[in-house]
């Protein structure tokens, strides 16, 4: 097992006991906030800088370069700039930030304050999944505990610097960790996605310069400081530096939140007893879904190794080599792995049924095609679907990619497309041994759907 | 539900709403809309009337209108009466894998009733949810704040035996013990 920079010291490593470091007392016997003393005696553009040194990429899917996003910040005089904390985890296979907020509620803490700083933000919000309330009251519970001990309000460790830091609860909606949606959820509205430009570094929550980052990219600015961005940019192989968390879930023996440094083959990830000690039952593997819901789905073959037979890396680079074609996404770390008893067109079925759900019905495309592809899913899976159906999902995922205001349009067509690219024969079976097919009447009540005739 | 009187927060949770009301800047108390709707489902029995509704919009300051779109847009809120344990099921991805659809037949079998409905006694009603970001204990089921993972048939068992046996009032997502304990928010 490499380094471990964000959830290592949770258990005692020879009794797995937890060693209290979700307390402000516990955090700071491990060394907590000694990066926030450091980075309070630089200059906000140093620690800019340092972002963009340590090749830090956003962790909550789209992997955009952090320090980049930082520089991108309008600094109208006069007017407020706010930094929110992207903790909406929601997409499906992805719960490393509930791990890392429930145990280092600190760390996050730790890494907004010196990002509020090198921002010039002097009010913060973490925006956390209505769902997670416990971890909410965890996190009210630490940010108390940062103001009884001067680390937030008014002139933090003698700095002169101030910040508010306040949590906030979301409600149910998958939309809302798009960050333009966030805003407008943050600003007490339905989670609509707003239409960039201008984007949030322009013109975000109540209109003024916004920086919106994921749980773990906050937390890894921690680390970062403490060793230094060069220090930290060796971790990992090329662009994809540092370490990632990976919340590895579905038919392995040990499922869980793995903190990696990039660049671990795939191979071992999934049999290593490091990290998901093989499939469980000792059955094959039939596929893996390496990032989240939204990212291509690919078999075996294509996640073990490259198409040109380079073993596959957990990187941004390696996962994404082949383009779609044979390749797929680092995302989120959402690591969901099938075994050979899986059926890829119900596992399609259901996260499409889930895109449909939750997309919020300002675009056309999105809101009617995922309708449509679940509707022709459900009809495929209930021994009505003909070969034309399939190549009917294919023109309507098509249909949808690049034309919706935000990127959930993408995230229901991608995993539709690499389904059918990679899977048609199974789509096939379903099609032309119809008795094959098991009950799946139970969707249509999860869902009060009428039947497709 | 509190039939024709008027909807009232208690002295507790108007002061944490109060509280919380701040952390926005001024006139911007809108932003508050989302907590406030959780304290006032854990308040007045798990569901949002539309009295209550109009009550928070007048807290706020703003439109009842605004409100409405608000609560009806997040999956959290519930707009009709709800059992006293809301029993929501993950029924996503990974959890899907491991055997949710196993655990709401389950469940269904058990109490008697469909997904959506309520018990006659009025002790639960059966949600599935979309993914709740717990896939590596998967497959779970939430109820009230309280995640229940890894779970077995027979767990869920023991556990809607423990809710039937223990449960006085209603359990809601933002727990009544953060609003009575007056926790400094």
């Amino acid at each position: 097992m490499g380094r471990q920079l964000l959830i290592d010291n949770i258990k005692d490593p020879v009794t797995g006991a937890l060693t209290g470091i979700n307390t402000l007392e516990g955090y700071r016997a491990h060394g907590g906030y000694k990066a926030l003393e450091k980075a309070l005696k630089l200059k906000p553009e140093e620690i800019v800088t340092e972002v963009q040194k340590s090749g830090l990429r956003g962790r909550g899917g789209a992997g955009f370069p952090t320090g980049m996003k930082w520089s991108f910040i309008a600094k109208p005089p006069g007017v407020p700039r706010h930094l929110v904390c992207n903790a909406d985890e929601s997409e499906p296979g992805t719960f490393k930030d509930r791990y890392l907020m429930h145990h280092k509620p600190h760390l996050l803490i730790e890494g907004m304050i010196i990002s509020s700083f090198a921002l010039g933000a002097n009010l913060s919000y973490i925006y956390i999944r209505g769902e997670m309330m416990v971890q909410y009251h965890i996190l009210q519970k630490a940010i108390d505990e940062a103001y009884a001990a001067g680390l937030l309000g008014k002139n933090i460790l003698n700095s002169g610097f101030d910040l508010d830091l306040h949590v906030h609860p979301g409600a149910g909606a998958y939309i809302c960790g798009e960050e333009t949606g966030l805003i407008e959820s943050l600003e007490g509205k339905r989670g609509n996605p707003r239409i960039k430009p201008p984007f949030p570094a322009i013109s975000g929550v109540w209109n003024r310069p916004t920086v919106v980052n994921n749980v773990e990219t906050l937390a890894a600015i921690v680390p970062i400081l403490n060793m230094g961005a060069e220090e930290y940019a060796k971790i990992g192989i090329g662009k994809s530096t540092g370490t990632k968390l990976i919340s590895a879930s579905g038919h392995i023996n040990k499922p869980g939140v793995y903190e990696i440094e990039l660049g671990v083959p795939v191979e071992e990830f999934i049999y290593s007893e490091s990290y998901c000690g093989g499939m469980k039952g000792g059955r094959k593997l039939k596929a893996v879904v390496a990032g989240g819901s939204s990212v291509p789905i690919l078999p075996a073959e294509l996640i073990l190794k490259t198409a040109k037979g380079e073993p596959r890396l957990m990187t941004y680079e390696s996962l994404g080599d082949g383009g779609f074609a044979t390749g797929t996404m680092l995302g989120s770390g959402g690591f969901i792995v099938m075994d050979e008893s899986t059926s890829v067109v119900k596992n399609l079925f259901n996260f499409t049924r889930f895109y449909h759900h939750e997309s919020c019905g300002q675009c056309s495309p999105c809101r009617e095609g995922t309708g449509w592809m679940e509707k022709i899913l459900h009809k495929i899976l209930d021994g009505h679907g003909t070969v034309a159906d399939i190549d009917l999902l294919w023109d309507i995922q098509g249909k949808i990619e690049g034309k919706t205001i935000c990127p959930l349009g993408e995230a229901a067509a991608w995993p539709v497309a690499a389904a059918i690219r990679h899977f048609r024969p199974e789509f096939e079976e379903y099609v032309k041994n119809p008795g094959k097919i098991k009950d799946v009447k139970h969707y249509y009540r999860l869902n009060n759907l009428e039947p497709v005739n | 539900m509190q039939n024709n009187t008027r909807p009232k927060f208690s002295p507790e949770a108007y002061e944490l709403i109060q509280r919380i009301i701040k952390r926005y800047p001024e006139g911007k108390q809108k932003s508050a809309i989302l907590p406030v709707l959780h304290i006032a489902q854990a308040e007045f029995n798990g569901w949002l009337s539309a009295p209550v509704m109009d009550y928070v919009a007048g807290i706020l300051s703003i439109k009842p209108i605004e409100v409405y779109e608000v609560a009806s847009f997040y999956s959290m809120f519930n707009l009709k009466p709800v059992g006293k344990c809301v029993i929501e099921v993950c029924r996503t991805g990974p959890c899907w894998l491991m055997g949710a659809e196993d655990v709401v037949k389950h469940i269904e079998k058990k109490l008697g009733i469909k997904e959506g409905e309520t018990t006659k006694d009025g002790m639960f009603t059966l949600k599935t949810v979309e993914c709740l970001a717990a896939c590596g204990t998967a497959p779970i089921m939430q109820i009230g704040e309280t995640y229940h993972e890894s779970l077995s048939l027979e767990k869920v068992d023991s556990i809607l035996n423990d809710y039937k046996t223990n449960t006085t009032e209603s359990i809601s997502h933002w727990d009544k013990k953060h609003i009575a304990q007056g926790l400094k928010e």
